[in-house]
């Protein structure tokens, strides 16, 4: 049950999206999630889904991983689209049904919404699809170095990302455990309601947070005795650089900005009301 | 210059009653005096609670004495400024192979290491092939660590720490949760670094069957160091082994009832061969 979480799930291939430097993923992305709030027609988005398209082919990520990832959100996406569809006022009236009432401005900006939400979490996906969590870490933290002249502990905040990452299997492995132990003490975990159940879940949670503080203070004391004393005088194992693969990437994803934006906020040009 | 060597060495801490509040303080090393040379091989024993694992905590400079003084490699445990000297030449494994590994793949956590004392990218590639290939991990080398066994993750720690390049290895029970197989593998491990890489090499545990080979052994039991000499001299002193809680070898313990009862043969036999060959010597 509880095996089926993945967090940061991975795709593993050899494309090219896969050899791409982290930073460049990542702030393609947030590019690429920008540049769909900022169109006003329908030609943007046909730029956006284009540009979509081609970054899944060439990520040989199949079509269905993309999709999975809509899944969690389906429930979000109708509300946000009903919402929008019959409370937006403006434009001509298109149906009318009691309270309910559909304008030319609420459909589209019901449709433009809708798509814009599931690019976003297409687009994401297509990020943690492609890159490891090692390398995310690596790449975020790289890109926010500059922070650390505010005083933002940087380097701190990525070991503690990738060292939960490493620990999630082993504690899931634990949780597994105690489970197991207390139910073969008698614990009823299955039967009763959600407050039941809720209840049936401290014998559980107490022992895997007692094991987890143990871990953490054993883990600290070993990198210690590893030297470790944060980021100041570090070396990287596996430095980040660009290559000229890395350049291309950011060429062309710009590119892709700049006409979406162009395009989609002054070429005049409509099919019906979008 | 020793490797290791303490001064009257006394480490206490304050026992607390369940709200917190002082009631005293235990001692966990008492008046230890240690000198440990460069190239040996140095076996710690003792029974759970004896101190053991305190002492080898301070060869590492997590612990620093109440009192008394500890150097190594020559340095003051107890000085702020040579504490990375300190920790980079005497590096340390601990028991727990879960809780010591850092990195999501075993070349980055090899890699751990030299990057925290800021090695160039190119040696520190250098390093951790080298370091794999001496415990004979390079195979696994871009593996998951959650993948590993036992005996695998313990080999990667030691692999971690050689990547360091210590002058002294302290392994802190590094089999006490090891199955009987995990256990040998890592012992054949050290024993193999042991010899190509000549560094020191001090071992703590509770099984007297991994300390054979040692140079030297010290028994520890409430935090003083009972006894001191060879593995020889230790194992021909049964009774006080026994006294002391530790797990004589079955052989020793034969030998040990054989030679009382009047048969002529040596004492502290440690391996089953060299009874047989004491038995056949008899006539």
């Amino acid at each position: 049950m509880i095996r089926d979480i993945t967090i940061g799930q991975y795709y593993p291939s050899d494309s090219r999206i896969h050899k791409l430097d982290p930073r460049v993923k990542i702030v393609s992305t947030l590019l690429y999630l920008i540049s769909l709030f900022t169109f006003k027609s329908i030609i943007g988005y046909a730029l956006a889904t284009l540009f979509l398209f081609f970054c899944v082919r060439m990520s040989k990520v199949p079509f269905k991983f993309i999709v999975k990832g809509l899944k969690p959100i389906i429930i979000l996406l109708m509300i946000t689209v009903v919402f929008n569809l019959f409370l937006t006022p403006g434009g001509k009236l298109l149906f009318h049904a009691g309270v309910f009432k559909i304008t030319e401005q609420g459909l589209r900006t019901a449709v433009y919404m809708g798509i814009r939400l599931i690019y976003l979490i297409m687009g994401s996906s297509l990020m943690t699809l492609t890159t490891t969590p090692n390398q995310l870490t690596d790449g975020i933290e790289r890109l926010l170095r500059p922070l650390n002249r505010l005083n933002v502990p940087v380097h701190e905040i990525a070991m503690m990302m990738s060292i939960a990452l490493r620990f999630i299997p082993i504690l899931l492995e634990e949780t597994d455990k105690i489970m197991k132990a207390q139910i073969a003490r008698g614990a009823d975990l299955e039967s009763g309601n959600i407050i039941q159940k809720a209840k049936a879940m401290v014998p559980i949670l107490v022992p895997l947070f007692v094991s987890a503080f143990r871990r953490a203070n054993d883990l600290a004391m070993a990198m210690e005795a590893r030297c470790y004393r944060g980021g100041e005088g570090r070396t990287k194992m596996k430095p980040l650089v660009y290559r000229s693969s890395d350049r291309i990437a950011y060429g062309i994803v710009l590119a892709y900005v700049i006409t979406a934006f162009v395009a989609g906020r002054y070429i005049p040009f409509k099919i019906w009301i979008f | 210059m020793s490797m290791i060597k303490t001064k009257k060495l006394i480490f206490e801490y304050e026992k607390r009653d369940e709200e917190g509040k002082v009631i005293g303080m235990n001692r966990a090393v008492d008046e230890v005096d240690l000198k440990i040379e460069p190239g040996q091989f140095i076996a710690i024993l003792g029974h759970n609670g004896s101190g053991k694992s305190t002492l080898a905590k301070h060869m590492n400079a997590i612990l620093v004495p109440t009192e008394g003084t500890m150097w190594v490699d020559g340095k003051d445990t107890r000085q702020e400024e040579t504490l990375w000297d300190v920790r980079q030449s005497a590096g340390m494994v601990f028991q727990n192979p879960d809780n010591q590994i850092i990195g999501t793949v075993v070349e980055e956590d090899v890699g751990f290491g030299p990057e925290n004392l800021g090695i160039p990218t190119d040696e520190i590639w250098e390093r951790v092939e080298a370091s794999l290939k001496a415990v004979g991990m390079i195979e696994y080398r871009k593996s998951s660590p959650n993948k590993l066994s036992g005996g695998q993750k313990q080999r990667v720690a030691i692999a971690g720490v050689v990547a360091m390049r210590p002058k002294c290895i302290v392994l802190d029970e590094p089999t006490a949760m090891l199955d009987p197989n995990g256990r040998k593998e890592v012992l054949r491990t050290v024993e193999e670094l042991r010899r190509r890489e000549k560094v020191t090499v001090i071992l703590i545990t509770h099984y007297m069957e991994e300390v054979i080979d040692a140079d030297q052994v010290f028994v520890m039991d409430h935090g003083h160091i009972v006894m001191q000499g060879t593995p020889r001299e230790i194992f021909s002193q049964v009774e006080l082994l026994k006294k002391y809680r530790l797990d004589v070898p079955q052989v020793t313990i034969l030998a040990d009832e054989l030679k009382r009862r009047g048969l002529d043969i040596p004492s502290g036999i440690l391996r089953k061969e060299e009874l047989v060959e004491a038995l056949c010597q008899l006539n």
